[in-house]
């Protein structure tokens, strides 16, 4: 049963691959392989919530801090470079003379893509490390990071002449001297963020099978015993979440030059909850159903809110109630019974 | 900084007080007592504001005369309101979920979202807002320079009451007897013959309820449209996480600290900041003591 499964997990995640990189960019025209980009890089944090909460037992309604902060990260760097020796335009509009000395290293691609990694995995980590070493978990953990979440838009918000505020940054024209609204760039975008994507996912398996990936289940399970055991919980749960918010934050940089734009709405309270539905609805403990259940989360938001505005939210709610009720292992989880129920 | 302003400020935050303590005592009921994560608390105070504005539209239409107690009609009504809804909720619905912590924080996530297009199917998607009644519009003059806006008084007023109210049931009635028996040992009270059950629908409806006169007080500050709730919802948690879950005490002093700190703040920084700063601080403050500020020891 157990090797079945195994083999199971990466028959799907080839399948991913293949349908990823070689049918998408195929049947999809640029329009539809740029939304389809702009869900995947939900992916990226349904991933890490599979880690995190699936296999961690760690809920965090704050992912959408780390999704921010990778966005913010690369639009910062897309509206320097967009905007040539002026200052950003909402800079201007606020009446800023100068450039913030906070705002200036991410002129240079070096720096961002370090800040990307570096920020969001150092943060989260000390905050968790913290927060698991004082014993908070469980519903506590979730409202704290609710909390979190919120006090991060508020400032995104109130710090109007720094993040553009509630219109967030936008108006991005180029990349290393790229046009990133070009035909040949929405494929090249698109296949960066599919293999990092893949990295992703295969790495994540790898640490759900390895040893430090049993220990975590075992967390999960009974914290006490491992802990009596003499392991170190609290840090190898900040670990798994560090990994979490690192994925989230990867995630947050494609969806801003995917969509154009990162706004505080996208990072907030409300989407930060959301990005636990995709993985809940493709299934909490399956890396490739975290990927599978953006993509179709998104694709029917973006259908059904096209066609039947009015439904859309309705749909929405009945999902979540509907994955805790009824398929706790999400369509992964539907999918594996099926085929174990073969035999 | 001189007399007036230091009364007038620290009247500010006893009016945010007063909001604040009217939002999370029905949350420190279902979460601190009962423990369940309720995400749809939010829109039960919503059902209390559109509540309080079909009251007000009625009477407009039907006694206009009688506009000027239109409001004290509209508690009662959206208490019930919430009272029905939430008895609703907790029988069809959340009941199920007792043993599953996370997973009713997801589920009724998903049902703020169903209740949310619910009010914007009925009511549309636009502010609503009901007309104060003429004898609580305008300031109370205390002297030359201190001025109180009258509806804030009413507000503070209805805290006391209600706080009042909650714990006088909790604490010297047989029902409240019940409620506190259920919280602190659901096997034993089941055996000496409680129906636990019930108690858990009704302790989960006033809760609620109380969530409906939260959403009342609101129609008295501000305008009210579907998504009014999700403002809300996050304050409320924090106050009573805050204050140490299963201690109404607690609740009450943690939301006049936020308040105050809060109104403070504002003073001298600007409202986003001093929002956040206020967060900042509930956090570290949480980090040193998890169980809240105000926790009384009880057995688990």
């Amino acid at each position: 049963m157990k090797i079945k499964r195994e083999y199971m997990e990466l028959g799907a995640l080839a399948t991913l691959a293949l349908v990823l990189l070689v049918a998408f960019p195929l049947l999809l025209g640029g329009f539809y392989l740029n939304l389809a980009g702009k869900y995947l890089s939900f992916a990226f944090v349904a991933i890490g919530i599979v880690l995190t909460w699936g296999y961690g037992g760690i809920l965090s309604l704050g992912q959408g801090i780390f999704f921010g902060l990778g966005g913010y990260a690369l639009a910062m760097f897309l509206k320097i470079e967009a905007s040539g020796s002026n200052l950003p335009d909402f800079m201007i509009w606020s009446g800023i003379k100068v450039m913030p000395a906070w705002w200036a290293p991410f002129s240079n691609i070096y720096i961002t893509l370090a800040a990307i990694v570096l920020i969001p995995a150092t943060m989260a980590f000390v905050f968790s490390y913290l927060v698991f070493k004082k014993r908070v978990s469980g519903v506590y953990f979730a409202i704290v990071t609710l909390a979190l979440a919120l006090t991060f838009t508020v400032l995104l918000v109130g710090q109007q002449s720094y993040t553009g505020g509630e219109n967030g940054i936008t108006n991005f024209t180029t990349f290393l001297g790229y046009d990133i609204y070009s035909h040949a760039s929405t494929y090249a975008i698109y296949y960066t963020e599919i293999v990092l994507l893949l990295f992703v996912a295969m790495g994540s398996t790898a640490v759900i099978r390895s040893r430090l990936g049993n220990v975590v289940i075992a967390i999960r399970d009974r914290e006490d015993r491992v802990r009596f055991s003499g392991y170190n919980t609290a840090a190898i749960k900040a670990f798994i979440f560090m990994l979490g918010a690192l994925f989230a934050s990867i995630g947050g940089a494609f969806f801003t030059i995917q969509a154009g734009l990162i706004s505080p709405t996208v990072v907030g309270v409300t989407s930060s909850i959301e990005m636990v539905v995709y993985a809940a609805v493709g299934g909490r403990l399956s890396v490739p159903g975290a990927v599978l259940g953006a993509l179709v989360v998104g694709f029917l938001q973006f259908y059904l809110s096209n066609n039947f505005p009015h439904i859309w939210l309705f749909f929405l709610g009945a999902l979540f109630i509907l994955v805790v009720t009824a398929m706790p292992n999400g369509l992964m989880g539907l999918l594996d019974r099926f085929a174990l129920s073969r035999e | 900084m001189n007399f007036s302003i230091a009364v007038m400020q620290a009247f500010d935050g006893l009016s945010l007080f007063s909001v604040l303590l009217l939002m999370a005592l029905g949350l420190a009921i279902i979460f601190g007592l009962m423990g369940v994560i309720n995400m749809a608390h939010g829109e039960l105070m919503t059902l209390g504001a559109y509540m309080t504005y079909l009251t007000a539209s009625g009477f407009e239409k039907y006694a206009p005369n009688l506009m000027g107690i239109y409001i004290l009609v509209a508690i009662p009504v959206a208490f019930l309101a919430s009272f029905a809804l939430g008895y609703a909720l907790e029988r069809l619905f959340v009941q199920w979920f007792y043993r599953r912590p996370l997973d009713t924080l997801l589920a009724t996530w998903g049902l703020s979202l169903i209740l949310q297009q619910a009010y914007r199917t009925i009511f549309g998607s636009g502010e609503v807002s009901v007309p104060l009644p003429s004898w609580l519009n305008g300031p109370w003059n205390l002297n030359s320079t201190i001025q109180i806006p009258l509806n804030r008084v009413f507000i503070i007023a209805l805290a006391a009451g209600v706080t009042l109210g909650v714990y006088v049931l909790l604490n010297r009635t047989r029902s409240g007897l019940r409620i506190r028996a259920v919280t602190q040992n659901r096997a034993m009270s089941a055996a000496v013959g409680i129906n636990t059950r019930k108690v858990d629908a009704l302790t989960f409806a006033l809760g609620s309820g109380l969530a409906g006169i939260a959403g009342c007080v609101f129609t008295m500050i501000g305008s009210t449209n579907p998504g009014t709730g999700q403002l809300y919802i996050v304050n409320a948690f924090i106050v009573v996480v805050f204050g140490g879950v299963q201690s109404l005490m607690g609740t009450v002093l943690s939301a006049f600290s936020i308040a105050q700190s809060q109104s403070w703040l504002e003073y001298f920084m600007s409202g986003s900041m001093a929002k956040m700063t206020m967060l900042a601080i509930v956090i570290v403050v949480l980090y040193f003591k998890p169980s809240g500020l105000f926790t009384t020891r009880v057995r688990s």
